[in-house]
């Protein structure tokens, strides 16, 4: 027993880096998860990882005016994901093509316009920190601004509920009975970008994604109901950030990918050996019942 | 209650769907919206439900009034996590809004609306349980608690088999008696002869929309499946 606590508690004990580190994660944990699961149902997995490329140049500009300062870079990453979400919409709305295809050509044009304004001011260890982060480097400001928008996020959910599920669930239904209904889908993009703005400093803007969409993805397997989904991925999302800040504690490796491979690591667990459409119940399945 | 449609244009991409419609759709009457297939009948439901926007003309509501719509089967993603009660619980969207709460009675009427399309057993499975047949059962369960005053249903038997047919064709002439107006896309003349007494021939144009004896006829059918045969790509701008 004092052999695990020295294992698994000591170091967060020890090391105010350590829990610094896994108390952002649990925050960041919480808020991603109902969202995560939410993109996953919108078969927008993907969208979460364009928007996370999205935030970059305000990230960039808040660089660029004020040095690696956190309130400027997250106010200048929300502000750009936000930008581009509206703009997405809208050209969505008004033109022939389909959300996805807005969403490549923006994020796309918003990562390179990044990495071209980082490379005006900064080198490349600064593009890497912006992109990959550097959890352990989290400070009490950074803290702040993860309380805030976990907070933020589940109140939000807690208060849309209805709205965002009815939302993703059936839109032509919401459509024809709410006038507001676009809203919600309007709602719902803010609140993943300003996710993805309070983890990047963390995990960087390229595995912010990861903490929101595998633990979602994995959590599929073992539940059918939204709410059980949403629990699981937390869960799952707590665990692996756990794990990863071990593993980075003990073999020294860079903490943000061996959280993410962590996720991953419970995404192929629950592929393989889940409840639900897993590999296990698709060629092993419980025997059959008489109706 | 009624609705009238002035000179009313919609479609796509300056495409008219549904061309220089006028008429008044009648307080409580049962209408058979038939038709070509690509001859505007799911545009005009989209038009009166308000998803899409007119190209010119107007609908004009005589008084406010809710509308009820049931598109077809394939624009829902049956694999999202949600139970079949809580699908026909939606229903109550626009009296409870984002926040109000859903009341014993209303839970109740909702059991109730499941048991008469025969759905009340499934009421705790996922949706992704079910067939299309069972689905569109509750989506009508859905629309009964809706309580709409006009509900349009966009081809509600297509792809169904006939005892389900026969289940949901029971709940629109229900709905009928109790003063309801409905308008049903229907490609089953024979159906449409039978029970709907009102009939609206759309090829584009409005051919016919009178008593359904009086637009059912073999010259109205021709002139439509003409029309239809006609449509293509180039049109020149509409004078009217």
């Amino acid at each position: 027993m004092s052999a695990l606590y020295t294992a698994v508690i000591q170091p967060f004990v020890d090391y105010g880096f350590m829990s610094k580190a896994l108390l952002g994660c649990l925050l960041l944990s919480l808020s991603s998860a109902p969202l995560g699961v939410l993109l996953m149902l919108r078969q927008m997995s993907l969208m979460g990882d364009a928007m996370a490329h999205a935030v970059l140049p305000g990230v960039a500009v808040g660089f660029i005016l004020g040095g690696a300062s956190l309130p400027l870079m997250s106010l200048g990453g929300f502000t750009a994901g936000i930008i581009i979400a509206v703009l997405v919409g809208l050209a969505t709305r008004s033109t022939i093509l389909k959300e996805d295809a807005n969403l490549a050509a923006f994020y796309l044009m918003a990562l390179s316009l990044g990495v071209l304004l980082i490379s005006l001011k900064g080198n490349t260890v600064d593009l890497m920190h912006l992109l990959f982060g550097s959890v352990l480097a989290v400070d009490t400001a950074a803290l702040l601004l993860m309380g805030g928008v976990s907070t933020f996020t589940l109140l939000a959910f807690a208060l849309f509920y209805r709205g965002l599920l009815a939302e993703a669930f059936d839109p032509v239904f919401l459509r024809s009975v709410c006038k507001g209904a676009g809203l919600f889908h309007l709602l719902f993009l803010i609140l993943v970008v300003v996710n993805l703005v309070a983890s990047f400093q963390a995990l960087g803007t390229l595995m912010a994604v990861g903490l929101m969409m595998l633990p979602a993805v994995a959590a599929r397997f073992w539940t059918q109901g939204f709410a059980g989904m949403v629990f699981t991925a937390a869960s799952i999302a707590i665990c692996a950030s756990t794990a990863g800040l071990l593993i980075s504690y003990y073999i020294n490796v860079p903490t943000g990918p061996a959280i993410i491979l962590s996720a991953g690591s419970l995404y192929i667990l629950s592929m393989l050996f889940g409840r639900f459409g897993s590999i296990r119940a698709r060629y092993f399945p419980f025997k059959h019942l008489n109706q | 209650m009624s609705l009238i449609f002035d000179s009313l244009t919609a479609g796509y991409d300056r495409h008219p769907a549904v061309h220089h419609l006028s008429g008044t759709l009648q307080d409580n009457s049962l209408t058979a919206l038939i038709g070509p297939n690509g001859g505007g009948k799911s545009t005009l439901l989209k038009a009166i439900t308000g998803l899409l926007k007119p190209l010119s003309g107007q609908i004009q509501h005589t008084k406010k009034c809710r509308i009820g719509y049931l598109p077809q089967v394939a624009e829902i993603d049956r694999s999202f996590p949600m139970s079949v009660y809580d699908t026909v619980l939606l229903g109550y969207w626009p009296v409870c809004g984002i926040w109000g709460g859903i009341n014993a009675a209303q839970r109740h009427e909702a059991l109730h609306a499941l048991e008469k399309v025969g759905m009340d057993s499934f009421a705790h499975r996922p949706v992704s349980a079910l067939s299309s047949g069972q689905f569109q059962r509750v989506l009508f369960a859905r629309l009964m608690v809706q309580n709409a005053d006009i509900l349009l249903l966009d081809e509600p038997f297509a792809a169904i088999d006939s005892r389900t047919t026969a289940d949901l064709l029971q709940v629109v002439l229900e709905w009928h008696k109790n003063g309801k107006t409905v308008v049903a896309v229907l490609h089953d003349l024979p159906q449409a002869r039978l029970h709907f007494p009102e009939a609206l021939l759309l090829a584009r144009d409005c051919i016919a929309w009178d008593k359904t004896a009086l637009v059912m006829t073999e010259d109205n059918l021709k002139k439509a499946d003409n029309l239809a045969r006609q449509w293509h790509d180039h049109g020149e701008i509409c004078a009217a």
